[in-house]
């Protein structure tokens, strides 16, 4: 799918599951990989039942959130609702701060626009209705493929109060790579968003000291991100080389 | 040796000039840096501590001594494989880190109630055995760093029954790769029940061998009572979780709160204690290793025969293995079906084991209350045969931070006491 696909496709064109327009899609999938041997067409010889092979993940879901036959949804409902309540402005304030709400899986995900995140962080964890008191950290996925919002901040949250589970989302792109740091709401972030920095160059603002954490203070590059160049292995047989993981032959 | 009007470097040279310069000098504070190579620090964990005369003022942590980029290398490596690197990352609870990233790609696929039953309680019985392992680790280690060597060979001996059992079950003592995406890598041996129960037996006096030993020693009182003190406020604020949390008097389990792999049919207690010591935090770990006995004595009431693999051919791997010629792990069956009877299933297990099963698209975060606290991995999928990006959030790396909280203005050799109460492995911390 491309990245304009993401506002949210509802009801997808007629033969849309022709084989054809499946392999199509397939190549302009999120991320596009060389198939086996090299080929450009989808790769995939399993004949793999039951499994999609491609294809974006859910991009937005209507309310209720609450699906009564899945337990694991438990109280979703509730918990947009004190968050639209607690963002104010009836409502205006949630719908300016939160650009969808998906639950997949059984997991409830919330899309934050950055500049709302610190707003949104604090109402998670004073609310009374809400009460995410433990936060799990963060962790930084890089799509290239998404433009303008190529670095995804992901935050876990815990409530023991009601024991439920959270996930924000905060995505900012390449060129701007500025997401502001709740270290001061739940200073548990604090490795957790040096961590983001050091492996995808994530600038956390706000952060009471930014540096790296895993990689050495002088390197250069995060090596998370997946346009970081991955180095080959010189072997000692006729000046061959193995190349990097991304460039041996894989199957998709 | 470098002197200026306020500092004195003491790193080499000359001890006498050293000396005689910061006799000159006005210096009174007095910087240490703590390992990275230290017996006493847990592993490669480098601490910066500032000192005034023997009481710490300043007590910061450094890591990544020991980062592999376990995490960046799973995305080169098929769904299965990516156990065979988890399992390195906290080398002391290898079967929480596989059973963490297995829950979490079942949950992607969407197969979580179809793992089979034997399954789930062989998962839960190397739980426990590998809770009971850390846990003797973390009080071997933590005497052996206060100087005590009897409790470190007693931890390790009685820790060392726990990796028999393992290396019987899985082939190894460590790295185990055992739990696998669908199942277990294998079912249990022949014998390896009537082993455990041997544990069982052994057990209970080997851990009252250790209370008698530590719970009223006046010494390890001394070492341990209102030492590296945190609260429960600070717990919170600082995302510690596991029995450091339940020695601040929060009686939070994942195992209760959330139960997975069927923890919800298992009887047993959460010790709590609320002094928030290092002191209660070795009574709440002495504590759970008797409560995961229990777990798994029920475990082997609860163990009926059964596949230990999902019945599902486009994800379980051949699970019913027999002891081969060459010392490795075969199935018979299997491989007379696939070589001499069909030509679809050699192909259909060629793919599965070169190519890996594919995994729909999204993300999924699953946590499980290891020995350490709450371990959690977030996987995503791009729909392709391989994770997109996997991420730990491994408690030793959160519980790291609270080292300023519980040193500063405590004393040097508290330090080490406080490290050792953290019970930090550094593959986890780093991965």
């Amino acid at each position: 799918m491309s990245p304009q696909d993401h506002k949210g496709q509802t009801n997808p064109p007629e033969g849309e599951n022709a084989p054809i327009r499946a392999g199509e899609q397939r190549l302009s999938s999120p991320v596009v990989r060389t198939g086996m041997f090299g080929s450009r067409t989808s790769g995939d010889t399993s004949g793999y039942g039951g499994l999609r092979v491609r294809g974006a993940p859910p991009m937005g879901t209507e309310p209720p959130y609450t699906d009564p036959d899945d337990p694991r949804t438990e109280g979703y409902d509730e918990i947009v609702t004190a968050l639209r309540h607690g963002l104010g402005a009836e409502g205006a304030g949630f719908a300016d701060a939160v650009e969808r709400v998906v639950v997949d899986r059984g997991e409830l995900t919330l899309h934050i626009r950055r500049d709302r995140l610190r707003d949104v962080a604090r109402r998670l964890r004073d609310d009374p209705a809400l009460r995410f008191e433990l936060c799990l950290g963060v962790s930084g996925v890089h799509y290239p493929s998404d433009e303008g919002r190529e670095l995804h901040a992901v935050y876990h949250f815990r409530s023991i109060t009601h024991n439920r589970e959270i996930r924000l989302e905060v995505t900012c792109p390449d060129a701007d790579p500025r997401v502001p740091s709740i270290v001061d709401v739940y200073p548990t972030n604090d490795w957790h968003e040096r961590e983001a920095w050091d492996f995808f160059g994530i600038v956390f603002e706000g952060h009471p000291a930014l540096t790296r954490i895993q990689m050495p203070d002088d390197w250069e590059g995060h090596p998370q991100r997946k346009d970081y160049p991955l180095g080959g292995i010189p072997v000692e047989y006729r000046g061959a080389k193995i190349p990097p993981p991304d460039e041996r032959r894989s199957y998709a | 040796m470098t002197t200026t009007d306020t500092y004195v470097d003491a790193s080499g040279g000359d001890w006498d000039q050293v000396v005689s310069a910061a006799r000159e000098g006005a210096a009174e504070r007095l910087v240490v840096n703590m390992g990275p190579q230290h017996p006493s620090t847990h592993g490669v964990l480098r601490l910066i501590l500032t000192l005034d005369g023997e009481t710490v003022t300043e007590a910061r942590v450094g890591i990544g001594y020991l980062h592999t980029g376990i995490e960046k290398n799973m995305e080169f490596r098929t769904w299965t494989q990516g156990t065979t690197f988890v399992t390195r990352m906290d080398y002391l609870t290898p079967i929480f880190n596989e059973v963490a990233y297995c829950l979490a790609v079942e949950k992607l696929l969407g197969i979580t109630e179809r793992v089979p039953e034997r399954a789930d309680v062989i998962r839960v019985l190397m739980m426990e055995l590998n809770r009971m392992s850390s846990h003797f680790v973390a009080m071997a280690t933590f005497g052996m760093e206060l100087g005590a060597t009897t409790i470190m060979t007693n931890g390790f001996r009685e820790r060392e029954m726990i990796l028999d059992i393992f290396e019987m079950i899985t082939g190894l003592r460590m790295n185990h790769a055992y739990i696998r995406p669908g199942g277990v890598a294998q079912d249990l041996p022949p014998g390896a029940v009537g082993k455990i129960k041997e544990l069982l037996t052994e057990m209970p006096k080997r851990i009252r061998d250790m209370r008698r030993l530590l719970d009223a020693n006046p010494i390890y009182l001394k070492r341990t009572r209102d030492v590296a003190y945190l609260d429960l406020a600070g717990c919170m604020a600082l995302g510690v979780t596991g029995p450091l949390l339940r020695a601040s008097g929060l009686g939070w389990d994942l195992r209760k709160a959330k139960p997975y792999c069927g923890y919800e049919n298992y009887e047993f207690d959460i010790p709590v204690s609320d002094g928030g010591d290092v002191y209660a935090r070795y009574r709440v770990r002495v504590a759970e290793l008797e409560q995961s006995l229990r777990i798994i004595e029920q475990c082997l009431d609860r163990l009926k025969p059964g596949p230990v693999m999902i019945e599902d051919a486009k994800i379980g791997w051949p699970a019913q293995l027999a002891l081969g010629a060459d010392g490795l792990g075969n199935s018979p069956d299997h491989i007379a079906h696939i070589m001499g009877g069909s030509m679809e299933a050699l192909i259909h297990h060629f793919k599965l084991v070169t190519e890996g099963f594919r995994v729909p698209p999204g993300q999924a975060y699953a946590a499980v209350e290891s020995a350490k606290g709450e371990l959690g991995c977030h996987a995503v999928s791009d729909g392709g045969p391989r994770p997109y990006r996997v991420h730990f959030r491994d408690p030793s790396f959160t519980h790291l931070q609270a080292v300023a909280a519980m040193c500063e203005g405590g004393t040097v050799a508290d330090v080490i006491a406080a490290v050792a109460s953290i019970d930090p492995v550094m593959g986890g911390v780093d991965r």
